[in-house]
């Protein structure tokens, strides 16, 4: 369908322009300077890259620069086996944590969407309610409890179901259940608000149809559910491949994942370019997730009014 | 069946809510090891306030949270009803996807890109930049609840009220803002905590002497457990609670619908 | 002159045309009514007129003055809105005096309005009550006080009783129609439903696709409709396809048999529709006329509605008072007067 074009009034132009300002020079300029300083080669100046543009150089000296403009940082990302590990380790940690937190929050959305009806926003208000506090500190209080002398160790030791402590802190699945508990919330909603919507004589239906509880489940409620699924699994892919903290935090030294390294090339070696090349093959990496949820929201949010 | 529902949301709850919990009982603990209950006590946070640089991070957090809110809720506000109640002005597209793109994005591409920006226009880096990186990636969650607000009500309401002789900025005063009066609460409450928690923009974009609360737990917690971020964490999650169960009674709703 | 003039006013919503080339004056007093069915352009008018959406082309004239150009909250015409729209945050006293503050009546001025209008649809008293506490025949008489508070000169109502109930509907009709003669205001009434345009209008104009169909008095429209659309709109017919025999006088001639026509004007065998009504037809068990057989009865109370069988998979309906003799199946005679019903020409 063809949106209609339409001429803005004066005051309509004037609502607009201050968010549009802010995000035209807040977001993406900066987003469009990354993409350029990805080109660039890292100086030890300050800005740490080569060449920068400024409107002083005039046409010609921006075009004389930009011919310096390369792919290396590029290239040298592809050799380079510390990224190559870090963005295949990000898309396999996001993606069992995503489908581990798929089967945790199933039933228990279900179970909260079929309680009684008073009790249900009560019960998903308070199922999303640890969203509202810290992540740092949600992931922190991992920490104490995974530890090889924390308190899941000790309590199996005491229970005698061990005899030593596991390894599981500064490991891949520390990262994992790190994940899978700080994203949970966000993968709860959209599958409650999906299984809540269902009309229950739906279920009645197929049940009177011959249907076996099971059957209702894998043919009716499972199916129906599926926008909620995919919403759920792509709101927790998505960050889930970025993830700095969690990593940082609860991941071993040989925990590479995409956004502990971009982080550390920023910070620790100040190699601008090849942290902003990382961050655009991130970007390239969830453009398929990405233009996949934005599609599901522009159909949410969109709909013709 | 009964039973196993109940068990299903025993089991849910426990892992939401016992990591917390133990953390914030360990904060009560004399002794300074995890695994043993060294008697109840309140030394850590006696000790807190003796920490300025901490309590000065606090400050800092909050201030950047209370200002980037307000910031993220009017610019979410106008973009909300830029795109709610505009039709399709030229390059609304490109404005829809640009405004709710920091949604999504991860948190480390949009802290490396607004640190280049503020580099290459010059920004000393500090309290200003990060009120401003935080406007930018809380607008989106304003954005998103106060359009939803909008496109919930009954666009005749508008229109009855410039009908009986409202121009539009009253009839939007009048009959608007009343009715989407507790989503922009919801809204600025969000940004308020999206920004109070975050660690990864705010370490790309502020600069020395403007260290957030997460800043400072972070460099801690680097060194190890410690009660006194046991401490610290507690707090800041009793507040957090205070001010989610103060809205969920005031706005006489669910927490649900301010998530 | 006329009050309310619409002259040539065409619209477009990207590709749907959803208003073209429609004229029509509303007068002083008077109640219109804009009946079609849904999409046909009737709510698009209205908002015209009250200046929540401008024409592409064509004028919209008040009192000899040109609209163009004046935003809603500027026009001396005041709208009911089909959803009400009423303001949620306030009460029912704040909501009626809505438009008087607007306009800047002083306190005692509004005070003794919003007792008027209070007074005019009977719910003295209820000022204070929030509008989630009011039954839906209560909101539907607020909205209409509220609309009526700033004494337009013309009042528009879109949809005003289709959320009610049918008996609740009804009971609205004519209390809608007592105070509209009382107030001697303008009523412009948007509605798909023709027992309402026909109980409440005095002129009505049937619109299909953007464009008006015909214009008239409610008995016009019913008996003598200009088109095979208006009569199948208006009313329940039986819309008999045939054509034209001129020889000894006017004939159509339909699947089932020559009926004598008095009023026909086409030439010989041209295909015509001739639209009968239920009620134009008389049934009898014996005499002259169209032999059929009772293939099914529905009691109606006041009347019973029978299908006749008249031909093979051809039925007509009848509609009358002691249809309650027949039986099924039973044989009967169709007596169809020469000047019964409307005959349309078929386009060839």
């Amino acid at each position: 369908m063809s949106v209609p074009r339409k001429k803005l009034s004066g005051g309509q132009r004037a609502v607009l322009a201050a968010p549009y300002l802010w995000i035209v020079v807040f977001f993406l300029a900066p987003m469009a300077l990354i993409a350029k300083i990805s080109l660039s080669h890292p100086a030890e100046t300050r800005p740490p890259y080569e060449p920068t543009f400024s409107i002083d150089d005039g046409l010609a000296g921006v075009l004389a620069k930009a011919r310096t403009l390369g792919f290396d940082a590029y290239r040298a990302l592809a050799d380079d086996r510390l990224y190559l590990d870090s963005y295949l380790t990000s898309l396999l940690i996001a993606g069992v944590s995503t489908a581990i937190m798929l089967m945790i929050a199933y039933p228990f959305a279900l179970t909260m969407a079929r309680a009684p009806r008073r009790l249900r926003s009560l019960l998903i208000g308070l199922a999303v309610a640890p969203f509202w506090t810290s992540f740092l500190i949600r992931v922190y209080a991992w920490i104490a409890l995974l530890k090889d002398e924390g308190l899941i160790n000790h309590a199996l030791m005491a229970l005698h179901i061990i005899d030593a402590p596991l390894s599981i802190y500064a490991t891949n699945g520390a990262v994992v259940i790190g994940i899978v508990y700080s994203y949970l919330p966000f993968m709860l909603l959209p599958l409650y608000s999906a299984l809540e919507r269902q009309d229950p004589a739906l279920r009645e239906a197929a049940a009177d149809l011959g249907a076996s509880p099971l059957q209702v489940f894998w043919r009716v409620t499972l199916p129906l559910s599926r926008p909620g699924v995919i919403a759920g699994c792509l709101l927790v892919f998505i960050p889930a491949v970025g993830e700095f903290v969690i990593p940082d935090l609860l991941g071993g030294s040989e925990t590479l994942m995409i956004g502990r390294t971009l982080w550390n090339d920023f910070f620790a070696n100040r190699d601008w370019p090849a942290a902003s090349a990382a961050a655009i093959i991130l970007l390239a990496l969830l453009i398929g997730p990405l233009l996949v949820a934005e599609r599901a929201r522009l159909r949410a949010e969109e709909e013709p009014s | 069946m009964r039973f196993a529902r109940s068990l299903v949301l025993l089991l849910g709850f426990a892992f939401l809510y016992g990591p917390i919990l133990i953390l914030a009982a360990m904060s009560f603990n004399a002794s300074k090891l995890v695994t043993v209950w060294g008697g109840f006590s309140t030394k850590w946070y006696v000790a807190l306030l003796d920490d300025a640089a901490t309590l000065n991070a606090a400050k800092i957090s909050l201030s950047v949270a209370a200002l980037s809110a307000a910031i993220a809720t009017l610019l979410g506000l106008a973009a909300a009803v830029a795109l709610a109640r505009f039709g399709g002005f030229r390059t609304r597209g490109l404005f829809f996807g640009a405004v709710h793109a920091p949604l999504v994005l991860p948190e480390v591409v949009l802290g490396l890109a607004l640190l280049s920006a503020f580099v290459a226009f010059g920004f000393e880096r500090g309290f200003v930049t990060l009120v401003i990186a935080h406007a930018t990636f809380t607008m989106c969650f304003t954005s998103v609840v106060l359009l939803a607000a909008l496109r919930g009500l009954d666009p005749s309401q508008e229109e009855a009220a410039m009908d009986l002789g409202a121009t539009p900025m009253r009839a939007f005063a009048l009959v608007v803002l009343p009715a989407i009066a507790p989503s922009l609460a919801s809204a600025f409450l969000l940004a308020f905590t999206l920004s109070l928690d975050d660690l990864v923009i705010a370490s790309f974009t502020t600069g020395p002497g403007a260290t957030t609360l997460p800043m400072r737990i972070y460099s801690q917690v680097r060194l190890g457990v410690t009660p006194e971020v046991n401490a610290i964490s507690t707090l800041l999650l009793a507040f957090v609670g205070i001010i989610l169960a103060i809205s969920a009674l005031a706005l006489n709703r669910p927490a649900r619908d301010l998530a | 002159m006329p009050l309310l003039s619409v002259e040539h006013a065409s619209k477009r919503f990207g590709a749907v045309v959803a208003l073209d080339d429609v004229s029509l004056t509303v007068d002083s007093g008077e109640f219109f009514a804009l009946l079609g069915p849904s999409g046909c352009g009737k709510t698009t008018l209205m908002r015209l007129v009250a200046g929540f959406e401008t024409p592409d082309s064509g004028r919209v004239t008040l009192a000899g003055q040109d609209l163009a150009g004046a935003p809603p909250h500027r026009r001396p015409v005041n709208m009911m809105f089909q959803s009400y729209a009423l303001f949620p945050h306030l009460n029912v006293f704040d909501n009626i005096a809505f438009g008087l503050r607007r306009q800047g009546a002083s306190r005692v001025a509004i005070q003794s309005r919003v007792a008027e209008l209070l007074d005019i649809v009977q719910m003295q008293n209820l000022g204070a009550r929030r509008i989630e506490q009011l039954s839906g025949g209560q909101r539907q008489r607020v909205a209409l006080a509220r609309a009526l508070a700033p004494g337009p000169s013309l009042l528009l109502l879109d949809e005003p009783l289709a959320a009610l109930d049918r008996k609740l509907r009804e009971e609205m009709q004519f209390q809608l129609k007592d105070i509209q003669r009382r107030l001697k205001t303008s009523f412009v009434i948007v509605t798909h439903d023709q027992d309402e345009a026909l109980a409440l209008a005095d002129r009505i104009a049937v619109m299909r696709a953007g464009k008006i169909e015909q214009i008239g008095s409610p008995p016009e429209i019913y008996e003598r409709p200009a088109s095979r659309f208006v009569a199948g709109f208006v009313g329940a017919t039986n819309m008999i396809e045939g054509f034209v025999a001129r020889d000894d006088g006017g004939w159509f001639v339909a699947p089932f048999g020559r009926l004598k026509r008095a009023d026909c004007a086409l030439r010989d065998g041209a295909r015509a529709a001739l639209s009968l009504r239920p009620e134009q037809i008389v049934v009898a068990r014996d005499g002259e006329g169209v032999p059929g057989v009772v293939e099914d009865i529905a009691f109606r109370g006041e009347t019973t509605q029978l299908r006749i069988g008249v031909a093979a998979r051809q039925a007509l309906r009848v509609s009358c008072t002691n249809g309650n003799r027949f039986s099924l199946g039973e044989p009967v005679r169709l007596m169809i007067a020469p000047d019964a019903g409307v005959l349309f020409a078929e386009a060839e």
